[in-house]
């Protein structure tokens, strides 16, 4: 089976260490992490490739040049082969332009349109973006069954059967191959890097694509083939008339906002 | 043939009409009236015809009702070419859809589709007077800022919409609007191996915040779980929801379906009532729309108390048992009064 994992750096705000001595911030080159939903879909993504016979895992990701640690740390972890989108061409691009390009190089690398043995595999939101809209566009473009929010995968003869999380409880859901599935943190525990992954990953060639490569224009890739733009970043203001009183020990203060809850009729 | 007009895409769930569909009906209200265009609604699923009424009655000009019995269960696919076809056949300006696990599905599909913009979990949404643009104002770079978004030439401009952040308009018996009830569209050929297998009913973990009138909610400041308590024993008092700040679910005080904010849920509740919690960019971002919000915190500068309509500078330790007691007190002397 042929497992392509769509995979995102994002910056790692946890990562961010104090130094004891100091008391300042310690701002390691390690702060790009794997986005941590993408983990989950790589996880996913070894445990199918480890029970079928014959399974490949393609990992592959649109960034900058250090956006390959994160490909490589993929084959450290079991990935097979990993492609990085990079280019300047492709700086800008919001979640449709973003999903044109990887719907592009997903074929691509496959030298094919996909069919009955392939499973692209996201995850649900990158905690950069906190879109979600890239996994579903993309299977849109590629015309293919999607599933999002999914918690289990089962691969059976030419179809998949899936179990999504949703609002009021969840789903399970059959799709045929080949299919988009967007991946939740329920779904596994994701690994760590193996002695022999790590080797691998030292010496696995991370080819770059180019939207040449991919046919893409100035009109259909980076800012340009964006539909949206960002055209202001504020900090929000509020406009509500605040009342602020000190405590106090005759309990004023306690005893106007029980009159204000009164007045609200909550109690 | 221009786009014109607002569509919003209602949602159907377990045989009625989901509340967040005349959220969103508010929303295109306003902004097909500040474009002096109508306000169409469409809902696709099975079983619908007596969903029409109420959708007009709540603000709609046109509803649409997309009824197959293939399109009970939503498979994105089937769905998103019923959609489609009805955009390219109306040809909307704008798309509005809630950003639930369906419309955070469908939308983008859509999107992608037609090769228009899309913005997802807008929490604002207005119209810019000069373009006549739709502008999407949503938390951006991990909810620090807002970032405000418009879509300048690919039609329509499509946005999903936090459920929660918009109350629904009152029902106008009054009101008229066409209903047009229509069969699928698209044949479902291509996406016959697609279907739902079971679906299983588990709310045990939802403690539906989203749909209290009162929420109280609790931060890092209250100390300990046990202290914790203090806010649940409050939210029983006034029979309101117990919220929470993430710091306070990575804790462990309480579970996730609790977390209020950026990467929890968004409330509008009637009364938000926020106990030593700071009041980050992130949690405003869940509560900022509640009607009326009181705040506890000893920082005077703490900036929950810029959201605040009424704020206690205090130790919670102190204003909360003394405000539990007054509470009891009025509630004591109000049955004595009904008696
Ligand atoms: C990508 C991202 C997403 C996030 N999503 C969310 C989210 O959805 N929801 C969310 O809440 N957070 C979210 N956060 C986390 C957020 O940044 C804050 O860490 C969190 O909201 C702070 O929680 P808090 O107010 O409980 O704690 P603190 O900020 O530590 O505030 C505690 C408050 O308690 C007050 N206090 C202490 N003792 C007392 C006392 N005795 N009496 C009265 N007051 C007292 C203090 O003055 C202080 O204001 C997110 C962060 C990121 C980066
Ligand atoms: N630049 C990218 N490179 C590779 N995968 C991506 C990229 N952007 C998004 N994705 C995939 O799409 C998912 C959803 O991302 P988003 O729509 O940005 O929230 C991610 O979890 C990734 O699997």
């Amino acid at each position: 089976m042929n497992l392509l994992v769509l995979l995102k750096q994002v910056p790692g705000t946890s990562n961010v260490k104090m130094d004891e001595k100091t008391g300042t911030m310690v701002r390691t080159d390690h702060e790009n992490v794997i986005n941590p939903l993408d983990e989950n879909a790589l996880a996913a993504a070894l445990e199918l490739k480890r029970s079928i016979d014959g399974s490949k895992v393609t990992v592959l990701s649109m960034g900058p040049p250090p956006a390959s640690r994160a490909l490589r740390e993929a084959i450290a972890m079991g990935a097979d082969e990993a492609h990085l989108l990079c280019h300047r061409g492709f700086a800008g691009s919001d979640t449709l332009a973003t999903a044109r390009a990887l719907a592009l190089a997903i074929e691509h690398v496959a030298g094919r349109r996909l069919g009955p043995n392939d499973l692209v595999l996201c995850g649900e939101r990158a905690t950069d973006g906190e879109t979600g809209q890239v996994g579903p566009m993309i299977s849109a473009m590629l015309d293919i069954a999607v599933a999002t929010y999914v918690r289990g995968i089962e691969v059976k003869q030419d179809h998949v059967v899936v179990e999504r999380v949703v609002e009021e409880g969840f789903e399970r859901v059959r799709m045929p191959l080949p299919a988009l599935v967007t991946v939740v943190k329920d779904i596994n525990q994701p690994g760590f890097p193996t002695l022999p992954g790590k080797l691998a990953a030292k010496a696995a060639p991370v080819p770059l694509l180019t939207p040449d490569d991919l046919g893409l224009t100035r009109d259909t890739a980076g800012l340009t083939g964006s539909p949206t733009r960002v055209v202001q970043v504020f900090r929000p203001k509020f406009a509500r008339d605040t009342v602020l009183r000190r405590q106090d020990s005759g309990g004023a203060a306690v005893g106007s906002l029980v009159d204000l809850l009164i007045e609200k009729e909550v109690i | 043939m221009e786009y014109s007009g607002v569509l919003v895409v209602g949602e159907q769930r377990g045989g009625s009409v989901h509340s967040v569909t005349y959220e969103l009906l508010a929303r295109g209200r306003t902004l097909a009236d500040k474009l002096g265009v109508s306000l169409a609604c469409v809902v696709i699923g099975h079983r619908l015809e007596a969903f029409g009424r109420e959708i007009v009655e709540r603000g709609a000009d046109v509803v649409y009702l997309v009824d197959d019995s293939s399109l009970e269960w939503f498979i994105p696919r089937r769905h998103s070419a019923e959609l489609a076809a009805l955009i390219g056949q109306i040809r909307p300006e704008i798309v509005l859809a809630a950003a639930t696990t369906a419309g955070r599905t469908l939308m983008p599909h859509v999107a992608a589709r037609l090769g228009a913009g899309l913005t997802a979990d807008c929490t604002g949404l207005d119209i810019d007077d000069e373009e006549r643009l739709l502008l999407q104002t949503r938390p951006a770079i991990g909810g620090n800022v807002m970032a405000t978004i418009k879509t300048p030439s690919a039609r329509p401009q499509m946005a999903t919409v936090r459920p929660k952040s918009a109350r629904p308009l009152p029902r106008d018996p009054g009101r008229h609007g066409e209903i047009v009830v229509r069969a699928a569209a698209c044949d479902d050929a291509q996406s016959a191996g697609e279907r739902l297998l079971e679906f299983v009913r588990d709310t045990s973990q939802d403690v539906s915040v989203q749909d209290a009138e009162i929420v109280v909610a609790g931060g890092k400041g209250l100390k300990s779980r046990d202290n914790f308590k203090l806010v649940e024993e409050l939210a029983g008092l006034l029979g309101a929801a117990v919220g929470a700040t993430r710091d306070v679910v990575d804790l462990g005080w309480v579970g996730y379906p609790h977390q209020i904010g950026l990467s929890g849920k968004t409330v509008s509740p009637r009364l938000y009532v926020a106990i030593g919690l700071s009041g980050t960019i992130q949690h405003l971002a869940g509560m900022q729309t509640s009607e009326t919000v009181v705040a506890i915190n000893k920082d005077k500068d703490a900036q929950i108390f810029r959201v605040a309509d009424y704020g206690i500078v205090g130790d919670l330790f102190d204003v909360v048992p003394e405000l539990i007691e007054k509470i009891k007190t009025a509630k004591n002397a109000r049955l004595a009064g009904a008696r």
